[in-house]
């Protein structure tokens, strides 16, 4: 760092202003420029901890709908950060265009500088650029299209109560990781046509009669054919199924599936990304500011209080420690991100035999094609090098619960690194996290009842509050509710049913 | 390009209402929190804001997920000694995987459940819901002495300075509109007649008859406009009528035995009894004076400090608390101006001549006067002369009189309760 300073520092002191923040993002903004990032317009807003608190309890967004859940969440942050168990996000950053990020009115100058390179550029550029945001999300419209909802609920709690509009979302929440098409690209969503579909469908459902219990008798079907399935094919989107078919549930009813159903939607590509986002942001924030440093525009004290942030924000606690809950997608991020500039510009013997491809490019040309077309799942696979493994000491641990004990089934060396990579992707596998739960069929002829098929993953059975979602599936679906966990070959390990017809038989 | 805004001073407060709409949902366990922090506080802080805390597997939301079992690598950090191959055994408890999460839960209860504050305010309604002061609704009435001038309308007398100008020049024009109908009518019908004589060309017959014409208008247009402008009968005046305010002063009585049989411990449930009593009628009346008073065979009116803690020794004469708080009444607070409350702890100890003299003083010098009065008698031995007595003095005055009986300081909000319930076919 003994880059010879031009300029003098934008600031000495640690209080902010406007003007400071001001000229904060605009030197931040041409360095980034530099670096080639691309980002939608930026609305930076100056908000007090306590709008920080509504922010974390409307999941991060501007405006939501009411529910009691968010009330919760509201209550719970607020009790422990007035007893100091934990700090708030220094930012909470919308995927909109504009771009909106929260700076927090308590925060140093040094902070709100590093926020706006995190959040600002990292995580706005990230928005801009990764397939799956570019594919699943409308930026500019997801602002409009809360406030549709905001509305549309509150209507239906004038209108049909405040109790069955909530019972009803607490039904859509508890399906809402079930909502989303995996595969299927939706149609971006605007808010001023979402309105016109939503009374056009209404009408349009009004008028006609559900072709699922089309009662006109058609050909006589041998008997040999009898069993009709219901979708053809499996659906993996329970809410969207239920929306287009559950029999009796009323025009605004489906409405409000389909509004859960769009929001998880909007949310799922962050999901999937999270390594991938923060790492990214991360990797800039520290770039960014290091650029500063060396053009000498912000001063020794600044980097102090900078670094001190960035290393406690990237560290890892050790698996044995009493803080560890997991890999920090910071830490891995971070050091993935930095971990392909060195290779791209200080390749090693090994990187060359590991990532021919890569090594001794252009580095911001490689970290701009990961970021654009990855997710955490294949980031992980395609980039995780031998040296991060060895350095961040990874080892894996195989818990399979018909065996006594756990075992390592591999660690950071020559033997482990491809199982170490391949677990700690599959770790990232939304698919995996989740138990795959399926439409599989409806009992058309008869009483109506929907059968969901849990394919099991590595023999997992399924959790505790099982029955508790199957509730408020029978809620919404009206009829009887059966859930078969289903092996790989097909059979059925374990059924639930609802309302219950018998205790849950175990026939594994 | 970016914008900087300044949102600092926007709407704050947006999760109120989802705020409200999780209070409203877990009513039930705030409420059984409520009640135990009432059992447990001690006094000076009972009217805080409480804890609530509610078991985490009541407020999950529940979602699908993998249980424990099935095959399950997972990717750790930090590794120090492993390699590849060993084995040992699953750590209790922790982890994500292993023996589950029933045995956490035991040791540390503080991560299982889900605590958090509700306000005073909250705290409050929460422990006085469905209460109600009894019959306040007839006695306020009753007894109403103060007014306070309200605006009513429009009334055609009063005196000048509340003269309606609006509504009294209406008035006037109403009234010209309905008197000066006929003339005006007819005016009109003559100016027609006058007008189609004007148009037919000029006759000796028609010259007079136009004059007639002319003359009869011009005398009717005089009678119309003899009708006065404004009218003494156009007048109209702010009404103001006194309504009676009901009384909002109330004051309450604090009377206890402090005689050697009362014990610090009977005392301190005593005072969380009074404390209740006094706490509930804060939430009912804007101005509270309190009056202690307390007994062993004389009585004597004392500040708090001495009430609750100076020590006192000697017999039991409960009617002497009962003829000076009488006095005292009479003397300060006319019923009419106050609403009174008198709230009586004891152990139920008194000198044996003595209870019949306090019956009696209840029936015709208190009972007629106050709006409640709540006997509670604090003792885990059986009932003596003076509950028998006052158990009369209930059925003669079922409404104003209430007794109840407090065995340990669990019971008192239970009784406090019991002694204050809604009752539901009111207050007749």
């Amino acid at each position: 760092m003994s880059a010879t300073k031009k300029r003098s520092p934008i600031s000495t002191g640690s209080e902010w202003t406007f003007d400071l923040i001001e000229e904060y993002d605009r030197e931040i903004g041409r360095v980034a420029k530099n670096f080639g990032l691309d980002t939608y317009p930026n609305q930076i807003e100056v908000i007090t901890s306590e709008q920080m608190m509504d922010a974390y309890a409307s999941i991060g967004m501007p405006l939501n709908y009411s529910h009691w859940s968010f009330g919760k969440q509201f209550v719970e942050t607020e009790q422990n950060y007035k007893r100091g168990r934990m700090g708030l996000a220094y930012e909470i950053v919308i995927n909109s265009n504009p771009c909106i990020a929260y700076l927090m009115e308590e925060n140093t100058i040094t902070m709100q500088a590093l926020v706006i390179a995190h959040a600002c550029y990292g995580h706005n550029s990230f928005f801009k650029g990764n397939y799956l945001f570019q594919t699943w999300t409308d930026a500019s419209a997801i602002i409009d299209y809360l406030l549709f909802a905001k509305n549309y609920i509150s209507q239906c709690e004038e209108r049909y109560g405040v109790d069955e509009v909530e019972s009803l979302l607490d039904s859509c929440h508890a399906l809402m990781n079930y909502g989303v098409n995996r595969y299927k690209r939706p149609r971006p969503l605007t808010a001023s046509e979402e309105r016109e579909r939503q009374m056009a469908r209404e009408e349009y459902i009004q008028r006609h009669l559900n072709d699922l219990w089309n009662t006109i008798p058609r050909k006589e079907i041998s008997p040999e054919e009898k069993v009709i399935h219901y979708p053809k094919e499996p659906e993996e989107n329970l809410l969207y199924f239920i929306e287009k078919n559950a029999p009796l549930l009323e025009p605004w009813q489906r409405e409000i599936i389909r509004i859960v159903r769009k929001i998880a939607q909007y949310f799922y590509p962050q999901k999937q990304t999270q390594v991938m986002n923060e790492g990214w942001a991360t990797f800039w924030h520290y770039t960014l500011l290091h650029q500063l440093y060396d053009e000498g525009l912000v001063t020794d004290g600044f980097m102090m209080e900078f670094l001190h942030s960035h290393s406690s924000v990237i560290y890892q606690p050790p698996f044995d420690s009493p803080y560890f809950s997991g890999i920090n997608p910071y830490t891995l991020g971070f050091h993935m991100m930095s971990d392909i500039r060195r290779i791209c510009e200080k390749p090693t013997a090994e990187d060359r035999e590991w990532f021919p491809d890569i090594a001794g490019s252009n580095w911001i040309e490689t970290l701009d094609t990961a970021m654009r077309n990855y997710k955490d799942e294949s980031f992980i696979m395609q980039y995780l090098s031998p040296r991060l493994m060895r350095e961040l000491r990874l080892f894996a641990i195989l818990d399979d619960a018909e065996r006594p004990t756990l075992r390592v089934d591999a660690i950071h060396d020559e033997m482990g690194y491809r199982a170490l990579r391949e677990q700690l992707s599959a770790q990232y596998n939304l698919g995996n996290r989740e138990p795959n739960i399926q439409v599989y069929n409806v009992n058309v002829r008869g009483d109506r009842s929907l059968t969901l098929r849990h394919y099991m993953h590595n023999h997992q059975p399924l959790g505790e509050s099982t029955e508790e979602v199957l509730k408020h599936v029978h809620r919404l679906w009206g009829f009887d509710v059966l859930l078969e966990s289903v092996t790989p070959d097909n059979k059925v390990s374990q059924a639930y049913h609802c309302p219950p017809k018998e205790i849950s038989i175990e026939l594994a | 390009m970016s914008y900087i805004i300044d949102r600092r001073l926007n709407a704050k407060k947006k999760s109120t209402v989802n705020r409200q709409r999780f209070l409203r949902r877990y009513k039930q366990h705030i409420k059984r929190a409520v009640e135990e922090a009432i059992h447990d506080r001690s006094i000076s802080d009972i009217e805080r804001g409480g804890e609530v805390t509610i078991p985490r597997r009541d407020i999950s939301e529940p979602t699908f997920h993998h249980g424990k079992g099935g095959r399950n690598t997972r990717i750790y950090p930090g590794n120090k000694e492993f390699v590849t191959g060993d084995e040992f055994q699953r750590p209790e408890g922790g982890g994500g995987s292993g023996s589950g999460q029933g045995k956490a839960s035991n040791q540390g209860e503080g991560e299982d459940n889900f605590t958090f504050t509700i306000s005073q305010d909250e705290f409050l309604d929460f422990m006085f819901e469905d209460l109600e002061l009894p019959y306040l609704v007839r006695k306020q009435l009753k007894d109403a002495t103060s007014f306070e001038t309200r605006r009513a309308g429009f009334s055609t007398s009063g005196s000048p300075e509340k003269l309606h100008i609006v509504r009294s020049l209406r008035a006037a024009h109403a009234r010209r509109i309905a008197l000066g109908g006929e003339e005006r009518k007819e005016i009109r019908e003559l100016r027609k007649q006058l007008w189609a004589l004007e148009a037919l060309p000029a006759a000796e017959t028609s010259k007079e008859e136009m004059q007639a014409l002319r003359e009869k208008i011009a005398e009717l247009d005089k009678k119309a406009r003899r009708l006065p402008f404004i009218d003494d009968f156009d007048l109209r005046y702010n009404n103001l009528i006194r309504v009676p305010v009901p009384s909002s002063k109330a004051v309450m009585f604090c009377v206890m035995d402090v005689s050697g049989s009362m014990t610090q411990t009977i005392k301190d449930i005593a005072k969380r009894f009074f404390i209740l009593l006094y706490l509930f009628l804060e939430r009912n009346y804007k101005q509270i004076e309190l009056v202690f008073v307390r007994h062993h065979t004389h009585a004597k009116e004392v500040d708090e400090q001495e009430f609750f803690y100076s020590r006192e020794t000697g017999g039991t004469i409960v009617s002497s608390a009962l003829q000076l708080t009488a006095d005292i009444i009479d003397a300060r607070y006319s019923p009419a101006d106050w609403n009174i409350y008198v709230a009586q702890a004891s152990d139920g100890d008194n000198w044996d001549g003595d209870s019949a003299t306090c019956s009696d003083l209840l029936m015709k010098r208190i009972l007629k006067k106050v709006q409640y009065f709540a006997y509670v008698e604090i003792t885990t031995g059986p009932h003596q002369n003076l509950w028998y007595e006052y158990e009369q003095v209930h059925q003669a005055f079922p409404d104003e009189f209430a007794m109840q009986h407090i065995a340990d300081a669990g019971e008192i909000y239970p009784v406090f309760r019991k002694l204050f319930e809604k009752r539901t076919e009111g207050a007749a």
